[in-house]
């Protein structure tokens, strides 16, 4: 095996034809970033597993190609011929639409999130009365997208759920606040600012809500530590879990 | 004797610390400064150590006389970081986590975690039936204990402690049955993804049954005490009032919703865990109160039975030879193979005899799979069930390890707090209390 994990150059008789697809997709797989070495989560120590020079690349991004199935297919037909009416491209607000595991995420610009999710709501054809809320997610590798606020949209209506995936890089962790067309967001938006630093704008009183008023910092994100103390017993200490041995 | 309230001027205008048998002297001082003043306004704060506010909420209200012009629910107290905590540990030791979220609900706190694991390893279809009715058997169960410990309270703050008492008498037949069933009254950690830990213990039936035989009757007997007591009714009647379109604004789901007429239950819309096939009802009222709450949660209670009945002949008919709990998968399906021995519960000996002493392979496999975990391929879900207290739903997202990358609880009583301004605001001070207990909000589950 190479030094570099790399597949070494195309043989003969490769070259009179067409470029192979799986080489082009195996060449772009091979140029993403570097997200893990090795296999056990082991640095430093004399490795006897044999997976020290293993390379793990970050995925590319999800993106599904029609038909989605389901009713996905509809309710996409349905937001994009409501946006068009409204005078936006349904490519201008949505960047990529993933159709997974039985659930339709759509990742959404921040710039048009409020627009989108003002047609969720008023549309009869979409009819997504609830947001069940906000999650955030921070991704510390993904460059100039690390904040993540993850929307839940049920239709009662329709029997229907839909996901609104948005992002925002850590230099500018602005999302709008989608307090006003639906109210339920209000508190979700507050523990997202205070877990993860995204910061609603419009929202009509972004402040701590589960952390104390006065605390430093936003511990869900990656690069903040679990915290906790070392337990020992008998003269051998066991560290805290986030500086134990992660078998990742 | 009385004893004298502590009074402070501040910037903000004169403040009491209330220290009991005080309130004579508080109203007779407040008024003068009010007359001083020529403003009638009165800030209290209310938590959060409070016992009506079931739990560490804190209100802050702002009366004018007896109305209550402004409510601030503020939460937060009882974080304890549940979500971070589960990002550093395996997906199967997730569970012991999510589980004390909202501690009157663990059952469906585990189920709604396990949902999500199992859809992102796409072994949904995979479970087995065994596994599906024993879930479905404890959250029915677990659907009873939470609305007797929900009704029970909502009797004793309005002055009716026989009632308490009998809720929470007939509440620990179900956390009995839970002690037998997963060796705890609470923190199960019972489901797990891809089954669930054990099966039901020998004599577990024909406890089931008992409990099915008695609970009609004993739910007889708390309804006639809430039916006789007049101030009950005179309480909760037209109080705390929240419509459809006010339910909808705010995301409001659960007994609450089904209060307005809207038969909304995940258990028949989105079924999971095989709920298609039993039979029950969606009990509803149209009143929007926190009497048709109370009735709501009632008649759920009748049909959680109807189910557990239908839970206890699936699991009493006779068994295929081979009818595990768990996936029959060696990479996912732990615990796997367990056995009572004489010590407790414990890896069944022949397991040990083969990973110990036949197959070097297996130790190995045992080894990853009990330190090291399962892999979850990358992707995210939302899985949501019908909790007692509205849509539970549980966001996971996996990055491709052996533990969750990000797990968010969508806990029905954080959303559900939001709405009680809502339903409080412009009434009278003492009708907050049914207005919270009518929510049934778990601070546990609000703050994990």
């Amino acid at each position: 095996m190479s030094e570099t994990n790399q597949p070494g150059p195309p043989g003969e008789g490769d070259g009179a034809q067409a470029p192979d697809p799986a080489a082009i997709a195996g060449r772009e797989r091979l140029s993403e970033q570097v997200v893990r070495t090795g296999m056990f989560g082991i640095h430093g120590t004399p490795d006897t597993s044999g997976y020290g020079g293993l390379k793990v690349r970050k995925p590319p991004p999800l993106s599904s190609p029609r038909p989605y199935g389901s009713y996905f297919d509809e309710v996409t037909d349905a937001l994009a011929g409501s946006l068009e009416r409204s005078g936006t491209g349904f490519g201008d607000a949505i960047e990529r639409v993933v159709a997974d595991r039985g659930e339709l995420t759509f990742h959404v610009r921040r710039a048009y999130l409020v627009q989108v999710a003002r047609q969720l709501r008023d549309d009869p054809a979409l009819g997504f009365e609830i947001c069940t809320g906000v999650s955030g997610v921070h991704y510390p590798l993904d460059e100039g997208r690390e904040l993540h606020a993850v929307y839940h949209f049920l239709s009662i209506t329709h029997n229907r759920r839909l996901r609104l995936d948005v992002s925002a890089p850590d230099a500018d962790p602005h999302i709008p606040s989608l307090v006003d067309v639906y109210p339920a967001d209000d508190w979700h938006e507050r523990e997202t600012w205070d877990f993860f630093g995204i910061i609603f704008d419009g929202h009509p009183a972004l402040t701590r809500i589960e952390m104390p008023d006065d605390w430093k910092g936003h511990p869900q994100r990656k690069d903040y530590p679990l915290g906790g103390i070392p337990v020992e017993y008998r003269g051998a200490t066991i560290p805290p879990p986030d500086e134990r041995r992660s078998y990742e | 004797m009385s004893t004298s309230a502590d009074q402070a001027d501040t910037a903000e205008g004169r403040v009491y610390n209330v220290a009991g048998e005080d309130w004579d002297e508080v109203l007779g001082t407040a008024a003068e400064e009010a007359e001083r003043l020529g403003d009638e306004r009165l800030v209290i704060n209310m938590g959060p150590q409070h016992p009506s506010t079931h739990g560490v909420l804190r209100l802050v209200l702002t009366l004018d006389g007896e109305t209550v012009t402004e409510l601030r629910p503020i939460v937060g107290y009882l974080h304890t970081g549940i979500e971070k905590n589960l990002e550093y540990r395996t997906w199967t030791q997730g569970v012991t986590f999510v589980t004390r979220a909202d501690y009157l609900m663990p059952i469906h706190n585990e189920t709604a975690y396990c949902l999500a694991v199992e859809r992102l390893l796409g072994i949904e279809d995979r479970i087995p039936e065994r596994a599906n009715v024993i879930r479905v058997l404890l959250m029915e169960l677990n659907r009873i204990s939470s609305h007797l410990g929900g009704i029970g309270p909502l009797g004793l703050e309005l002055g009716a402690s026989t009632v308490f008492i009998y809720g929470m008498r007939e509440r620990e037949k179900v956390l009995d049955l839970f002690e037998l069933i997963t060796g705890l009254r609470m923190n199960h950690a019972f489901i797990r993804p891809g089954g669930v830990s054990q099966d039901l213990p020998s004599g577990a039936i024909e406890k089931l049954r008992e409990f099915l035989a008695v609970m009609p009757g004993k739910l007889g007997e708390l309804r006639a005490l809430f039916d006789a007591a007049p101030a009950f009714h005179a309480r909760t009647k037209g109080i705390a009032f929240l419509d459809l379109s006010g339910c909808m604004t705010l995301g409001v789901t659960g007994p609450m919703l089904r209060s307005t007429g809207l038969p909304w239950d995940l258990r028949k819309s989105q079924p999971y865990c095989g709920y298609e096939t039993y039979e029950f009802d969606v009990p509803t009222v149209t009143t929007c109160d926190a009497y048709g709450r109370y009735l709501v949660r009632m008649n759920e209670v009748d049909q959680s039975l109807r189910i557990i009945e239908q839970c206890v002949d699936r699991l009493s008919a006779k068994r295929p030879a081979h009818d595990p709990v768990m996936i029959q998968d060696a990479k996912i399906g732990w615990p796997a193979r367990l056995a009572l021995g004489p010590d407790g519960l414990g890896p069944a000996p022949d397991h040990i005899a083969h990973i110990m002493g036949q197959s070097m392979e297996a130790l190995i496999h045992h080894f990853k799979l009990v330190t090291e975990g399962f892999r979850v391929p990358a992707g995210q879900v939302y899985t949501a069930v019908e909790s007692p207290r509205g849509e539970l739903g549980c966001h996971v997202v996996s990055e491709g390890g052996t533990r969750p990358f990000r797990v968010h609880l969508r806990d029905p009583s954080f959303n559900h707090l939001q709405a009680l301004p809502a339903m409080a605001e412009g009434g009278l001070v003492a009708d907050i209390i049914p207005a919270i207990a009518s929510i049934d909000p778990v601070l546990g589950g609000v703050d994990r």
